[in-house]
């Protein structure tokens, strides 16, 4: 098979893998099984592709014209690469945690909810592999519209609520917003094809460009900046391998992933950081880095807290890459790297505590690191990395948007990211505190201990992994690296 | 016989319509209408091939040259037209026996498909004649015939239905036949093309300026422009679902078609586009159409209704293209006569499902069908999704070109209003999809299964196609295009 093959492959094996889950409905076993094996099967397949982007190759399938000039392709880069393998790693390790979600709480509807959990990853690796603007839209919409009905999935009026907000606020931007930055850059450009150092013509006028940034920031609404981030928290109605893997990994990076696409390649690194039309975005970012923590800080229920701390550290991508300084792009990758360990740890242990403990607000959670250790040291990971100590992966990404900031003198970025680091430790650090220092106020209704196994190997395995990426941060940096043409 | 092509495909459905007439036996009519129809069909398409190579095709009614004689008349546009017309009266058919079963009385089923030859008949001989009063003659031929397949619902108000749309269009046939009158005075020619040569010289008179606002005027109403779209909604709404199905993806379309000739060919793309305020007045229209129709639409209970004010915003869309006037607007015009039909011919197909299932079409009586007809309701979702225009369908295709040739006029704010009115479509295919699915079948309704197989494979053909025109486009787009380079280079 030629590289092409799998790279066809990498997109068809989930949607495969969709039908089987769907025509086995009746028997668990077997569509868990498939499940499974369709998550393994992709990470191998995403595996064999990887060594030819390490060593700085960028391949591609044939084109698929739909129109003139508009072709469906998958161009592999660095960064899609990155994106990729973070998706096709954490879907194994997410089925086994949803096994044990699913199970333990007693979900109906579980083959619906597989079934579209396979679309949603591979339209995840349909908007990683893209190879220009019109792929990456096409896949951008088709992960939208099979994720409502995993957010949906409860069915109940609460559901109807969250699902209308999460749809209502997503395509609204993406077609009114994006849509027409999409028609724009093919018009004003000829083209859409991602290409190395941008391909808006740089003697564009400054209104076109402005025009344009405002259109691509405000249209990628999964990128949750601040005023369109609202759908974000409304999710949360979803159940908790939803939340976790979508609203920490799948849907989220979407957005700061063509956030820094956008950014890298249709605009040029040159041309966004040289004109004034786009410096406003770092503010948009910083404002909403700052807010989205203070909003976290008032929240109660676990997770929203979770979740407008994802819009906060979905802005750090936003913020790092509307600087557009190679090191800065470096930092927006690994952000996006350690993010996703760091956020579905928090979140399975969340599920974990719902599992076990049926509680879902903080104040609830005084003494249950003593019952449950395992989750509870996973949370505590988990919440280092979002504050970003070391030794966990959180270090490296705010290490490096550090660096860039302190490179340009941009006492905004620096500013922000200082204080954004003291209110992420406010309100992480008080349910560390609750979970292993506090006393229970009341024994729980029933005894409880860890949640089912498959729950706990999966948040101790993604713990490990924002452990072992601090250690080992070989692959996304050298990826990082070639995104913006260095070598190692 | 392949040089005949252009009689038979006329001819054959007007004689058959007599030979039903004569039978009325239901199940031989069907036959009959399902043959005839697909021989068309497969007319039209073996013609294309050759005009694409060779050229335009003359064929002349009973060996009178024209301008005296009456020339049928194939080029690009109307062969385009004519494969949609009769795929589409072809498709119908299959889906439709057990609908028209259900929904029309015994006895009188033999006539129904009758009146759908003829209207076949008259649909395909107003595409295909090159001769205006033609043309008046085959409108009249397929809108009498229409009356009658909307009439013959069992709900009493398709009989007003009917009355309302029997007015308004004869109002507009007249109209139109009053403008050919007026250009016959100053020209002493009927043939479209011969029009298209002798009226240059004389586009400042007073006799040619009133033709031109009769004929515009007299088509809007046929093609529902708003606000001259009363009689749609109705019309579509109480019709037999097989009736709303054919009509509803053919006869607007037949009039689009019949207005961009005169725009384009007979007055021409120099005078009416540059000289006259039909494109602004077009513009203006279309915008309000397609908003107007889409609010109107999210406060319908009755689905076919809900449907029909999507129709008339979904001309809007295609008339948008004809006021953008440029080569890609225009393609985004015919484009979208195409991929509405098949757009809407689905969605039709699929409520028709249900009405047979369920006995109505209430928004209200459709809840928990997402689980009891499964297959009736996921393909709702996907033709919606196609009717909002998502990448990967052929509303996108059709918004793509409309936006594109908006930004070629460097009309940003058109593209903006483009966008935020695809999303009244969200609103109300979303209140249909959140009732069946969401929620429970009430206790002690009957439970339901998907309608019959032939319905459900026909409206999954088409909705399979909304999708595989998304991504193959080289015949829409592509004989589009084709029509649309002949069409300005005409000028």
């Amino acid at each position: 098979m030629e590289l092409s093959d799998f790279i066809v492959a990498a997109f068809l094996i989930p949607i495969i893998g969709a039908f089987f889950i769907a025509s086995s409905g009746s028997k668990p076993n077997v569509r868990e099984a498939y499940t499974l094996g369709t998550a393994a099967l992709l990470f191998m397949v995403v595996l064999i592709i990887l060594p030819t982007v390490m060593q700085g190759g960028r391949p591609s399938t044939e084109g698929l014209t739909v129109l003139p000039g508009l072709e469906v392709r998958f161009v592999i880069e660095p960064m899609g690469m990155i994106f990729a393998l973070i998706a096709s790693t954490l879907w194994i390790v997410n089925s086994i945690y949803s096994i044990g979600y699913m199970r333990g709480n007693k979900e109906k509807k579980q083959t619906i909810f597989y079934t579209c959990f396979a679309i949603a990853i591979a339209s995840t690796i349909g908007i990683a592999f893209a190879g220009n603007l019109f792929t990456l839209f096409l896949f951008y919409e088709v992960l939208t519209l099979s994720t409502y009905p995993l957010v949906t999935h409860k069915g109940d009026d609460a559901a109807k609520a969250g699902g209308r907000m999460y749809l209502g606020i997503l395509l609204t931007t993406s077609v009114v917003f994006l849509l027409p930055a999409v028609i724009g850059t093919y018009y004003v450009a000829g083209t859409g094809d991602f290409t190395v150092g941008g391909i808006i013509p740089a003697d564009e006028s400054p209104i076109v460009i402005g025009a344009l940034g405002v259109l691509f920031i405000y249209g990628i609404g999964k990128a949750a900046v601040m005023p369109v981030h609202r759908w974000l928290p409304a999710a949360m109605v979803a159940p908790t391998p939803v939340s976790a893997l979508l609203h920490a990994v799948a849907v989220v990076k979407a957005g700061v992933f063509t956030v820094v696409k956008v950014i890298v390649y249709v605009f040029g690194l040159d041309l966004f950081s040289g004109v004034d039309a786009t410096s406003w975005v770092v503010y948009a970012a910083g404002f909403t880095v700052l807010v989205a923590s203070i909003i976290a800080l008032g929240q109660d229920n676990l997770k929203r807290r979770l979740a407008y701390s994802t819009v906060s550290q979905l802005s750090y991508v936003v913020l790092a890459a509307a600087m557009a300084t190679p090191l800065a792009i470096i930092g927006a990758a690994m952000h996006i790297t350690a993010h996703a360990f760091g956020k579905i740890t928090l979140f399975f242990a969340a599920g974990s505590i719902y599992t076990a403990a049926h509680k879902t607000e903080i104040s609830q959670l005084n003494g249950i690191g003593k019952r449950m250790p395992i989750t509870m040291a996973a949370f505590t990971i988990g919440a280092l990395s979002m504050i970003g100590v070391p030794p966990t992966a959180g270090f490296l990404g705010k290490w490096y948007i550090l660096s860039a900031a302190m490179e340009i003198k941009d006492w905004f970025v620096l500013f922000v990211i200082f204080v954004s680091t003291l209110l992420n430790t406010a309100y992480f650090m008080p349910i560390v505190y609750r979970a292993f220092m506090k006393d229970e106020d009341v024994p729980p209704e029933h005894e409880h201990g860890e949640a089912p196994w498959p729950v706990v190997l999966a948040l101790s395995l993604t713990a490990l992994g924002t452990l072992s990426l601090f250690l080992f941060p070989e692959v996304p940096l050298t990826l990082a690296k070639a995104l913006v043409g260095q070598s190692l | 016989m392949l040089d005949q092509f252009p009689a038979i495909i006329v001819a054959a459905p007007l004689i058959a319509s007599a030979i039903c007439a004569i039978v009325r036996h239901e199940r031989t009519c069907w036959l009959i209408a399902l043959l005839v129809s697909f021989l068309c069909f497969f007319g039209s398409a073996s013609m294309l091939g050759q005009i694409q190579d060779y050229g335009t095709i003359s064929y002349q009614m009973g060996g009178w040259a024209p301008p005296a004689g009456i020339e049928y008349r194939v080029d690009l546009l109307a062969i385009y037209l004519l494969i949609l017309v009769s795929f589409i009266a072809t498709a119908v058919l299959v889906y439709g026996r057990q609908s028209v079963s259900a929904e029309i009385k015994d006895g009188i089923r033999g006539w129904y498909y009758t009146m759908y030859l003829l209207c076949l008949c008259g649909l395909m001989g107003i595409i295909i004649t090159g001769d205006a009063f033609n043309a008046f003659v085959f409108m009249e031929i397929s809108s009498l015939s229409m009356y009658t397949l909307i009439a013959l619902g069992k709900d009493r108000r398709a009989l007003a239905a009917a009355y309302q749309y029997l007015i308004l269009g004869t109002i507009g046939a007249t109209m139109y036949v009053i403008g050919i009158g007026l250009l016959y005075t100053i020209t002493g020619t009927l043939n479209l093309v011969d029009l298209g040569e002798r009226l240059p010289p004389l586009l400042d008179t007073s006799a040619a300026i009133a033709g031109m606002a009769f004929i515009v005027v007299g088509l809007s109403l046929k093609i529902a422009l708003f606000p001259l779209h009363l009689w749609l909604p109705n019309a579509y709404a109480f019709a037999p679902t097989v009736t709303t199905a054919f009509i509803a993806a053919t006869a607007t379309k037949v009039s689009i078609y019949l207005l961009i000739r005169y725009l384009y060919s007979v007055f021409g793309f120099a005078f009416s586009v540059e000289q006259t305020p039909i494109p602004e007045l077009v513009l203006v229209l279309s915008v309000l159409a397609i908003f107007a129709g889409s609010l109107t639409a999210i406060f319908q209970e009755n689905v076919k209704r809900m449907l029909a004010y999507s129709s008339v915003a979904q001309i809007g869309y295609i008339t948008l293209g004809i006021a953008i006037a440029n080569a890609t607007g225009l393609t985004g015009s015919l484009v979208h006569i195409f991929n509405h039909a098949v757009m809407k011919g689905a969605l039709f197909m699929l409520i028709g499902g249900i009405a047979l299932q369920i006995g109505t079409v209430r928004i209200s009586d459709m809840a928990g069908l997402g689980k009891q007809m499964p297959l009736t309701m996921f393909g709702f979702v996907l033709g919606g999704f196609s009717l909002l225009g998502v990448p990967g369908t052929v509303g996108f295709v059709s918004k793509w070109y409309l936006a594109v040739g908006a930004l070629e006029n460097g009309w940003w704010w058109l593209v903006v209003l483009l966008m935020l009115s695809s999303l009244l479509v969200l609103v109300y295919m979303g209140r249909v999809i959140e009732v069946a699915f969401f929620r429970e079948r009430p206790v002690g309704a009957p439970v339901l299964k998907d309608p019959p197989k032939a319905m459900i494979i026909t409206s999954w053909v088409f909705i399979l196609a909304c999708i595989y025109l998304g991504f193959d486009t080289s015949f829409t787009v592509g004989v589009a295009e084709q029509a649309v380079s002949v069409l300005v280079g005409e000028r």
